[in-house]
């Protein structure tokens, strides 16, 4: 299969990523981000759930959490790629809300064929989604889970689960008698606990999710072809998320140093300061260039997605690292305090970088297919 | 169908198979002698003899300056020099010989010379029977490429030069040169002026060249001085003091950011004709043993490998979504980028091969037992010429805050 010139990038794309932009840029810059998600700065602080309620059904209600949803099951069916381009702008306004989750579920769901159709219907009737796959190590190939499913219920733990305070609905990965398989739960269920972390990104919330004998439906009896089939597209998105972040904190940054003067220049004048900001400029480029590649991918050259998917996470995780450290040490004094805006990007990248993969991991999934094993 | 082949307009589809079937049928012979890794170090006449007479061919067949009008000796065709460099390539051709010519000067006098001047030069250009070379940098003038020296002062209808330009390649085969000049020492860039120098003619007679020898012991640069060179005015580019403006669509273009594609040939496979990309880094590392296993076991060296992978093919991206409009922000922010990301990858390729040959890496080009012949150590080594030729890696970051992210300019 080959892909398109333009990735699939078309013109309802084009205005679908722009209305986004406006729609982040009109309700929620990072003035209210700092007001939601940092009025208490206690490290100690008792884990809260934090977001904006309102803002987030306007986004259900204009449809975002149907894109990937296929017609056939009462959604839009966007190609990944679009779906990207909005990812970017949620990144690009770190917009606390379980939308990434969603559409997440919603990719692995559409992997698993008929058996997850009532499950997508959910999805399509608004309510949010979240997987459970890691390990309490943070592991999270499909063999890592902890959770068992027998006699029609679920036990054990799920970690680092992304939005669970948010989510309605949970897509477990589990061991059975034969095997793993994909099973789904309402949150609110009997035998399902919630428990939230204390996490470092303000823009986000994670948990741990027990389990004691909490029904489940089964949605797949096999995961593992599910999500070869589908974290491709997880992966891009995240990747896409974290590149809108990224130009989030080098525009700010920039804007920054043209503006803060110092020995009668501004920081900028300062090669010490500029050469940096423009390798952080280049591997945004190479990170999003590489996430549009990938998920178009997904879209029409499946057998080479993963590999491409692999590709864009490493680099936005590097990206990502870099950028937001950049970003911090050149706001100098203010990049250090939590009244600063910079903190709260920094923290959403530190935490997407390790999440689903960091660079390392990618990189060594990446060589397992093309050097072949190392082992 | 391959992956060039996406998405052709009907007049690039039907010239793709023209150019297939014309590469199937003039495969050019193999060479009669060893050949340098690029054009920049053509040394020998054998050599440039083997390489002219294929581009010459090329451009008989249509496959050299297809975008340019018919006019010029062009092929008056849209958009289609990139389908004939991937075809060439896919063919695994040599190279052309005529680099300069072929990348900086032409769409330098297309834009900016005399219609009849352009009939004149480019017909013999595209065709590599006359081959060009560039005089911009002197002793002086490196990365601040403005404040050149060498002098042309108006006597009647010509110009009289006087001067001293460095790192001139091939300009030991070259009949001409564009060359960057100051004809009024009271302005800085207002002061300079671009013109076009028939330099063959004149050697002996106002054109001295001398081989300069590169860190890889190879030559293909020069120096050239001017003693007295008297040049018609209907060579002058553009208008007096207009030079530096002129320098910039030269600059682009060599860049690889400029609106006329670059006929490129290339990817000929043999000892010698040596291809920098990840994959022969990662055939090389699957090839080499290493404390009893192939490198590429290694994990640290399977981290940088894949790291390199990745670069490479963002920047080969990089290339495709620069013609995506919805994805793009500033409009030079990727063209600019061009240059030093190229030159950077292909030395980090280049120094990550030459650790995983390690010991081997020690042996050069006449050791039969250097792996791949050698090669590796001489492509890291002539890496630094791209860091630093065509504006270093420093001025491009330069130009790219200043441009792209709105720096001030540094000094």
């Amino acid at each position: 299969m080959a892909q398109p010139n333009n990735f699939g990038f078309g013109e309802e794309a084009a205005l679908l990523k722009e209305s986004a932009r406006k729609f982040f840029s009109e309700h929620f810059g990072a003035d209210r981000l700092h007001a939601l998600v940092a009025a208490e700065h206690d490290p100690e602080r008792v884990p809260a759930c934090q977001w904006d309620r309102e803002l987030w059904q306007q986004m259900v209600d204009l449809g975002w959490t149907l894109l990937a949803v296929p017609e056939s099951a009462g959604g839009v069916g966007m190609p990944v790629a679009a779906v990207a381009g909005l990812v970017e702008e949620v990144g690009r306004a770190a917009f606390p809300c379980p939308l990434l989750s969603t559409l997440a579920t919603t990719y692995v769901l559409g992997a698993c064929g008929e058996a997850g159709s009532e499950a997508m219907a959910e999805i399509a009737e608004g309510q949010a989604a979240t997987l459970v796959l890691a390990n309490r190590q943070g592991d999270q190939r499909p063999g890592d889970t902890e959770v068992e499913y027998r006699d029609g219920a679920l036990y054990g733990s799920g970690w680092f689960v992304q939005e669970l305070g948010k989510v309605d609905r949970l897509l477990v990965c589990a061991r059975h008698s034969g095997g793993l398989g994909l099973y789904w739960v309402d949150k609110s269920a009997r035998g399902v606990s919630c428990h939230a972390d204390s996490i470092v990104d303000l823009t986000r919330d994670q948990g741990h999710v027990d389990f004691q004998g909490a029904a489940a439906t089964a949605v797949a009896d096999n995961a593992l072809p599910a999500l070869d089939r589908a974290m491709p597209a997880v992966w891009s998105l995240l990747a896409a998320d974290m590149v809108g972040a990224g130009e989030w904190l080098l525009q700010t940054t920039v804007e920054y140093v043209n503006t803060r003067k110092q020995f009668d220049h501004t920081l900028g004048f300062f090669q010490a300061v500029k050469h940096p900001l423009v390798n952080v400029m280049i591997q945004i480029d190479e990170a999003k260039s590489l996430v549009y590649n990938a998920a178009c991918a997904c879209d029409t050259e499946v057998e080479k997605a993963a590999q491409y998917a692999h590709m864009a996470k490493a680099s936005a995780s590097d990206m990502a690292a870099f950028a937001s450290s950049r970003a911090v040490q050149y706001h100098g004094g203010i990049g250090f305090t939590w009244e600063g805006y910079v903190h709260l990007y920094f923290k959403r990248q530190k935490h997407s970088q390790m999440l689903w993969g960091d660079a390392r991991w990618h990189r060594a999934q990446l060589a397992d297919l093309l050097l072949g094993s190392a082992a | 169908m391959s992956e060039d082949a996406r998405k052709d307009t009907p007049e690039q589809a039907e010239f793709r198979a023209w150019c297939r079937q014309w590469l199937a049928e003039n495969s050019p012979a193999e060479p009669p002698v060893r050949l340098p890794q690029t054009p920049l170090e053509i040394m020998t006449r054998e050599q440039l003899d083997y390489l002219q007479a294929w581009q010459k061919a090329a451009y008989e067949a249509g496959l050299v300056g297809c975008d340019y009008p018919v006019e010029v000796g062009g092929g008056g065709r849209k958009d289609c020099q990139r389908v004939a460099n991937e075809e060439m390539q896919a063919a695994r051709t040599p190279f052309f010989p005529n680099v300069i010519g072929l990348g900086m000067a032409a769409p330098t006098v297309f834009y900016h010379a005399q219609e009849a001047v352009k009939q004149e030069l480019l017909p013999k250009l595209f065709s590599g029977e006359e081959i060009w070379c560039q005089g911009f940098s002197e002793p002086g003038a490196g990365s601040d490429l403005a404040s050149v020296q060498t002098f042309a002062e108006k006597r009647g209808d010509k110009w009289i030069i006087n001067g001293h330009k460095v790192w001139t390649s091939l300009a030991h085969f070259a009949e001409w040169m564009i060359i960057l000049l100051r004809t009024d020492k009271s302005h800085k860039y207002d002061g300079l002026s671009y013109f076009v120098v028939p330099i063959r003619a004149a050697l002996g007679k106002g054109v001295t060249v001398r081989p300069l020898i590169k860190i890889t012991g190879e030559t293909g640069f020069n120096e050239v001085i001017f003693d007295n060179l008297e040049v018609d005015d209907r060579y002058r580019l553009d208008e007096l003091g207009k030079g530096w403006q002129v320098a910039m669509t030269t600059l682009l273009h060599e860049r690889g950011a400029g609106e006329l594609k670059t006929p490129q040939a290339g990817g000929m496979k043999n000892r010698s004709a040596h291809t920098i990309s990840a994959s022969a880094v990662m055939d090389l590392a699957k090839n080499i043993q290493r404390e009893g296993r192939a490198a590429s076991a290694d994990p640290l060296l399977r981290d940088r490998l894949m790291a390199l992978l990745i670069r490479e093919q963002g920047f080969r991206q990089n290339q495709r979504r620069q013609r995506v409009q919805a994805l793009l922000d500033h409009p030079m922010r990727l063209p600019l980028q061009h240059k030093l990301v190229i030159s950077e990858l292909a030395q980090d390729l280049a120094s990550l091969a030459v650790d995983v040959e390690g010991m081997g890496s020690t042996l050069y080009l006449a050791d039969d037992k250097a792996p791949a012949g050698g090669q590796w150590p001489l492509s890291y080594l002539n890496s630094y010429g791209m860091t630093i030729a065509a504006g270093t890696s420093e001025i491009q970051r330069n130009i790219l805050g200043e441009r792209v992210l709105g720096m001030p300019k540094s000094k």
